[in-house]
């Protein structure tokens, strides 16, 4: 069972794509609110080097943004 | 040879695809995403049969509806171009693949404007951001510039406001917004409007460090070291496709007449990307049903 993070912002539409595909497909994460949260913000920045939100970590493999294509890969959906 | 092919899975494409697979016409629905503009608005309030609805959760209901017909979806294909060969169409992808048809309908909607300036591509989701509503709380306690006048703009600024240490905007004419929106921020401790500036260029290390703009009847440039810079300048027609062929207007938006023909036999245009004078859902929604209707009376007088 992969081990997964969400880093969003609660008003992020694609952070609430991503969050409903996992949720269709089952796939259980924890969601970081960095909007509230200053440590995840910092991790999600030093993580993925960038400051958009959705950042995911897979298992250590980072993906920014709602990327279909690459969930799927790294999930096996 | 398909039927039909459209362009374009925002809310336009998508009711198209309903129409069309429900007139029994062979289908092919090719898009970059799903829901195009609509993934990024999170409150919306006038669709109609919803008091409110997130958009991510509308286009999923709406493709939820597309995929219970037998039509082909290419998502994640993008359209580079459409011609029109002796009676049909061919329609090509950037990565290489040509699918042809009798009919075609566009319904690419629109993109974000850039700025065009220097760094801007370097730095994007390095400080650069085209979505205030999904980055703003990143930049908490941080300076940041919004550049635009219009009410994007202003709204990102009126959010920006409650978080960031310090907001710029600016814009390259007096604010455009509605009064309402500026009478909100005007007064604002941490805001400082800076009118007739463009951006110049965008500067910084790994991440943003600064913003260099210039002002258009002066010429005096100023330097604004923000960590965020939000770009709200609106937004262009992905008309790209059909310019060779179509005809556009000075915004580049395909015209369309009343039944979303476009001048190109079997060539049909519906949504944010037409010169309709609305970019609204619900009337994408409606012009993508037209074009499909009006689609499937060609292809039937075809007599194919």
């Amino acid at each position: 069972m992969a081990n997964i993070t969400v880093y969003s912002t609660p008003t992020c539409p694609w952070c609430k794509k991503v969050k409903m595909f996992l949720d269709t497909n089952k796939v259980a994460y924890k969601d970081l609110n960095v909007a509230s949260d200053v440590a995840a913000r910092k991790e999600m920045v030093k993580k993925s080097g960038q400051m958009g939100v959705p950042v995911l970590d897979i298992d250590g493999q980072i993906v920014i943004g709602y990327d279909e294509p690459k969930l799927k890969e790294l999930l096996k959906i | 040879m398909y039927d039909l092919i459209i362009i374009g899975g925002g809310p336009a494409g998508l009711t198209a695809a309903v129409y069309a697979a429900r007139k029994l016409i062979k289908t092919l629905l090719i898009s970059q995403d799903l829901g195009g503009q609509v993934n990024e608005t999170l409150r919306i309030e006038n669709y109609m049969g919803y008091q409110f609805v997130e958009g991510p959760e509308l286009i999923e209901k709406f493709n939820k509806q597309v995929t219970q017909y037998p039509l082909e979806q290419k998502v994640g294909s993008k359209v580079s171009s459409v011609s029109r060969l002796d009676c049909h169409f061919e329609v090509n992808t950037e990565s290489g693949e040509t699918f042809q048809s009798k009919a075609v309908i566009l319904a690419t909607g629109k993109r974000s404007r850039s700025l065009n300036v220097p760094g801007e591509a370097e730095y994007r989701g390095k400080g650069v951001s085209y979505c205030a509503i999904c980055d703003a709380p990143v930049f908490t306690g941080m300076k940041v510039a919004v550049v635009g006048g219009g009410n994007s703009a202003l709204e990102a600024s009126y959010d920006l406001i409650k978080m960031a240490e310090h907001v710029y905007i600016v814009s390259l004419t007096p604010l455009t917004g509605d009064p309402i929106t500026i009478n909100r921020i005007k007064d604002a401790r941490n805001l400082t409007i800076l009118l007739e500036y463009q951006v110049e260029k965008i500067e910084g290390d790994k991440f943003v460090e600064a913003v260099h703009i210039k002002n258009i009847k002066t010429g005096e440039r100023k330097r604004l070291e923000v960590a965020g810079i939000f770009v709200e300048i609106g937004l262009v027609p992905n008309s790209e496709p059909v310019k060779e062929i179509a005809v556009l207007n000075q915004w580049g938006e395909v015209k369309v007449s009343t039944t979303c023909e476009t001048g190109v036999p079997g060539l049909f245009a519906a949504g944010d990307v037409t010169d309709t004078p609305e970019k609204q859902i619900v009337i994408a929604a409606g012009e993508g049903a037209k074009a499909a209707l009006q689609a499937d009376r060609y292809i039937r007088n075809l007599g194919g």
